[in-house]
């Protein structure tokens, strides 16, 4: 058993790719070997920004003989039969066996030497190489078949055992030698064995193991950061990413003027993070401090103080361009900013952004006044309109991502109420909480589903490019979050009564039924709240079993009902009950037409009790039902149980007597009838 | 500083002296800036229409860049609306590429032990000439010094063979090897004898405060609305004489009338879109015309050479 390395050298691979391609080389690797018949058995697989490492432990010497048999043509086919299975197999007629009539070829293929399977599966694995991106490079690239790699391929390291694996990609020659840090040890370096790589390379400045390289960044920035009394602000995808940057990671510890906390601690957290791949730290009051980590590529001559002050120069260049566009934002009011989204288009055909702060603004003042106690409409109005001013800000110009957090805090400064405040702030968030907000948000979302189901744009398959989805569910989730108890479809229709009057868009509009809009994105939404409740466990059948009924656009109501039958159902009471009512829906489906008069008293004793018992139960659940009371509902059904069974058992429905027949199947017709005034129970499963 | 303290870190003239000396010796023709305003090296023929076809090109030049949407009057101490980009362009790439671009670094001063060089992601596109490249923004202790970029198209069409582009932002570097705040206090040259130095803003910072206002609050609109459109029947009839080159300046030319069109904020976000179009029409014509100007001889030159 020996042990196999494989480095691939190339010029810096983008951080965000590298662990897709240790991936990428593990499946290709395992493809080629198990194609030739060999297990890989345990693989390391190492990046950094400069090579990929893939150390393959213990691969025998040379694969397993195998014998593969081939049945041929009869021997009374056409001699071309014959000819041809020769041709295929490579074999002569004396080499191959005739059994009862039919040609057989035995092929033995003896063991293949594994250096000789890697020696091929090397190109094959780096010309299948699939990266998010490719290039060419250098003189082969004058043709358009040359070689593809994410950056130009440099070198490859192929070792088996102490075995060089001779092989060749595109010019470049497996070899022995590698090389170290580029700037610590730009030589070459000679590699041994898969045993003594990744110690090599750590003499010479790389740590090749990628995990080790999110360690010590990981453990360094949080200690550069608690020797001057900071703690860091942890992040774990800057972690890896200044991983997949570095070959020899230093965190080093830097400072800016303290007047820049003035700016959000969003704007210095995100122009760290995202210009300049820095960590930010806090002081033990929680606040975001004066200070950042980054994190070196060198073990600097200096300890890195150059280092420091260039990157603390970077730094405060781009905390002052923030603060300018904070400042000039600051100086106009939020409100100012209206007029310019009116050259920020939206979808073609779906107006401005200034006409949809518009349909916000008067939609959720509408919501406010409809569905929340608290009402205040004015401010609803008012928020929804500021909703979207924050856009046209330089701030949000310069980081798309603050939207919405920008918008809070110069409504802050602008005075606003506390509600248009918390509107904006959260206006992007999947579940907005508190009423202001909700009704803001959900307008929003209400006015971008209508317009798009308007035209009948709508997502397919996997294909959602206006994330109409995340729409439907983030309206689920504001809803539920709040317990707010609205009509989802009186909200679509006004939302589309308000779309129609805005003129440039109405001559767009293909649905121009309000009703038949509502049911289109009634189903939407009811696909959406399966999906969402799926993950807290609530069963799909019984949204189905609730939703059949019609009606229901309380998606509160609706869940409080769901969550009463799904509870009903874990009972053996429950069960039964299913069972029976599957029962009685088979013999009604059967009989189609009930025929014949029914009898006037109950036959037996067994259909008495039926009877007696939804006498009661029915205007039970009835009742419980209208008044909200859905474990009383699920209660009175559950009376039913022992009526229905003892029905079944004592009783057969198709008496001959076609009287007494018609009445039993009125009263299992009665039976289904109260079940279903709880759930449309044919739709549960089980 | 960067190369010890014993020595004084060149001048901006210098630098560019020293970058010249540099690519000189490995080979690359030193141009001189292209007499056109344009928005970045790449723009100039030298790089754009050289870019295409299968003969060797190795070239160095200074190329004075503008942006006229990124002046600021001569008060922001790092924008400026004109500016100076060194562009060098091997072709085909180099196996080497990367060590003597460290090199020149190495050159202007810069000890890659005592500062941080990185080679980050950063893909570079240029969609009014229908280019784009895989390469690095290289940072110096943070900071973005050069554009690193291997062109795969131009024009729309494959380069084949690949060329290699370094854009260094030469205002930057210097900044960061004079180690000053703001670029009007760089050195431009030295004093020598009784000459006194020149600095940055001696010979800049009028023409900034001058044209940020030209470019934001002056240029008369319906004039490069007017230009622009001449610019474009121009560069089309240019294309039908067969005379590429003076066609690709049409282009460049478009181009730059629509930054100034920007600038002054009268090009609406829908019309973008379009004006970016346009211009990206007469780039790709006039590199097509070009390549079809050359192909002939291409083929002969390079046999086995296709488009």
């Amino acid at each position: 058993m020996t042990d196999f390395l494989l480095e691939l050298r190339s010029e810096e691979i983008p951080a965000r790719m590298q662990a897709g391609a240790r991936a990428e080389l593990e499946k290709l690797f395992r493809a080629q070997l198990s194609a030739a018949g060999l297990e890989a058995g345990e693989l390391t697989i190492w990046s950094t920004p400069r090579r990929l490492a893939l150390i393959a432990k213990g691969l025998p010497e040379a694969t397993a003989a195998v014998s593969e048999e081939l049945k041929g043509p009869r021997s009374s086919a056409p001699p071309q039969a014959l000819e041809g299975f020769l041709r295929k197999t490579g074999l002569t007629q004396e080499q191959i066996e005739d059994r009862d009539g039919v040609y057989f070829a035995v092929i033995d293929k003896p063991g293949r030497a594994t250096a000789e399977v890697l020696a091929e599966a090397i190109p094959a694995i780096v010309r299948a190489f699939a990266w998010p991106k490719s290039m060419r490079w250098g003189k082969e690239s004058a043709s358009s078949e040359s070689l593809r790699w994410v950056r130009p391929l440099s070198g490859i390291v192929a070792i088996f055992g102490e075995e060089l694996i001779q092989c060749e990609v595109s010019g470049i020659s497996a070899g022995f030698a590698t090389r170290g840090h580029r700037f610590h040890c730009p030589g070459e370096i000679t590699i041994g064995s898969a045993s003594d790589y990744a110690e090599k390379l750590r003499a010479c400045h790389v740590i090749v193991d990628h995990e080790e390289r999110q360690a010590i960044i990981r453990d360094g920035a949080a200690k550069v950061a608690a020797d001057a009394g900071l703690t860091l602000v942890e992040d774990e995808g800057l972690v890896i990413e200044n991983a997949g940057l570095t070959e020899w990671p230093v965190p080093l510890l830097g400072r800016f003027d303290e007047a820049f906390l003035e700016v959000p601690p969003e704007v210095i957290q995100l122009t760290a993070r995202v210009n300049q791949k820095y960590f930010v730290v806090q002081s033990s009051n929680g606040k975001l401090a004066n200070g950042f980590v980054c994190t070196a590529n060198i073990d600097a001559v200096d300890g890195g103080k150059e280092v420091v002050a260039g990157n603390q120069k970077v730094l405060a260049a781009r905390l002052s361009d923030a603060r300018f566009f904070w400042e000039q934002d600051l100086a106009h009011s939020l409100e100012s900013y209206l007029p310019k989204l009116e050259s920020m288009l939206l979808y073609e055909g779906m107006g401005s952004l200034r006409e949809k702060a518009e349909r916000i603004s008067t939609l959720a003042g509408w919501i406010a006044e409809q569905y929340f106690p608290e009402r205040d409409p004015d401010t609803a109005r008012r928020a929804g309109l500021l909703a979207k001013a924050d856009l046209a800000t330089g701030m949000v110009g310069e980081f798309p991502e603050l939207q919405g957090v920008m918008g809070g805090y110069y409504a802050e400064r602008g005075g606003e109420k506390p509600g248009t405040v918390s509107a904006l702030n959260q206006q992007y968030i999947a579940a907005v909480e508190g009423c202001i907000p909700a009704c803001v948000a959900l307008a929003d979302r209400i006015d971008t589903l209508t317009l798009f189901f308007a035209r009948n744009i709508k997502p397919t398959g996997s294909r959602d490019p206006f994330a109409l989805r995340r729409a439907a569910l983030q309206t689920i989730q504001t809803v539920l979050v709040n317990g707010t108890r609205l009509n989802l479809k009186r909200l679509v229709e006004k939302s589309h009564e308000i779309a129609k009057g805005n003129t440039s868009i109405a001559e767009h509009i293909e649905v121009s039924d309000g009703a038949a809009l509502s049911a289109d994105l009634l189903d939407f939404f009811a696909d959406r709240l399966k999906v969402q409740q799926r993950e807290a466990g609530v069963r799909h059948d019984l949204i189905d079993a609730v939703f059949a009924l019609g009606g229901e656009d309380d998606l509160v109501r609706l869940l409080a009902r769901v969550k009463a039958l799904q509870a009903f159902m874990a009972t053996e009471d429950g069960t039964n009950l299913l069972a029976g009512y599957k029962r009685a829906a088979n013999i009604l489906k059967q009989v189609g037409e009930v025929s014949g008069t029914a009898a006037t008293t109950p036959p037996t004793d067994a259909d008495a009790a039926l009877l007696a018992a939804l006498d009661t139960a029915e205007p039970a659940a009835s009742d419980a039902v209208s008044e909200e009371r859905f474990t009383d509902a699920m209660a009175a059904l559950a009376s039913l149980r022992a009526p229905i069974d003892a029905f079944f058992d004592g009783v057969m429905v198709n008496d001959p007597d076609e009287a007494v027949r018609a009445w039993r199947l009125g009263l299992l017709a009665r039976f289904t009838g109260a079940v279903h005034g709880v759930a449309d129970f044919s739709k549960i499963e089980g | 500083m960067a190369d010890g303290a014993d020595k004084t870190p060149l001048s901006f003239q210098d630098m560019i002296l020293t970058l010249h000396n540099y690519w000189s010796a490995r080979g690359c023709a030193i141009l001189q800036p292209y007499d056109m305003r344009v928005g970045a090296g790449t723009f100039h023929p030298a790089t754009t229409l050289r870019s295409l076809g299968p003969e060797p090109w190795n070239v160095a030049y200074v190329q004075p860049s503008r942006r006229p949407t990124d002046g600021r009057y001569g008060e922001n101490p790092n924008r400026l609306q004109h500016y100076y980009q060194y562009q060098v362009i091997l072709k085909p790439s180099p196996a080497d590429l990367q060590e003597q671009y460290l090199g020149s670094l190495a050159a202007i001063g810069i000890d890659p032990l005592l500062h941080d060089i990185r080679f980050v992601e950063d893909d570079w596109e240029s969609p009014t000439l229908g280019a784009w490249g895989l390469g690095w923004e290289v940072w110096c202790d943070g900071m973005e010094v050069t554009q690193f970029t291997y062109f795969q198209q131009m024009g729309g069409f494959d380069c084949k063979p690949v060329a290699g582009e370094l854009t260094y932002g030469l205002e930057r570097l210097a900044m960061y090897i004079q180690n000053v705040d703001n670029v009007y206090d760089l050195r431009f040259s030295d004093a020598v004898g009784d000459v006194p130095a020149v600095s940055y803003g001696d010979v800049f910072l009028e023409n900034e405060r001058q044209f940020s206002k030209w470019n934001f609050e002056v240029a008369d609109t319906d004039t490069l609305f007017a230009g622009f459109k001449a610019a474009e029947e121009e560069c089309k009839r240019a294309i039908a004489a067969n005379v590429p080159l003076a066609a690709y300046d049409q282009a460049i030319e478009a181009s730059h009338l629509f930054n100034l069109l920007q600038a002054r904020g009268v090009i609406s976000v829908q019309e973008r879109a379009n004006y970016m179009a346009r211009v990206r029409d007469l780039a790709k014509g006039s590199c097509k015309a070009w390549i079809d100007s050359q192909s002939g001889r291409w083929t002969e030159k390079y046999p086995g050479w296709t488009l």
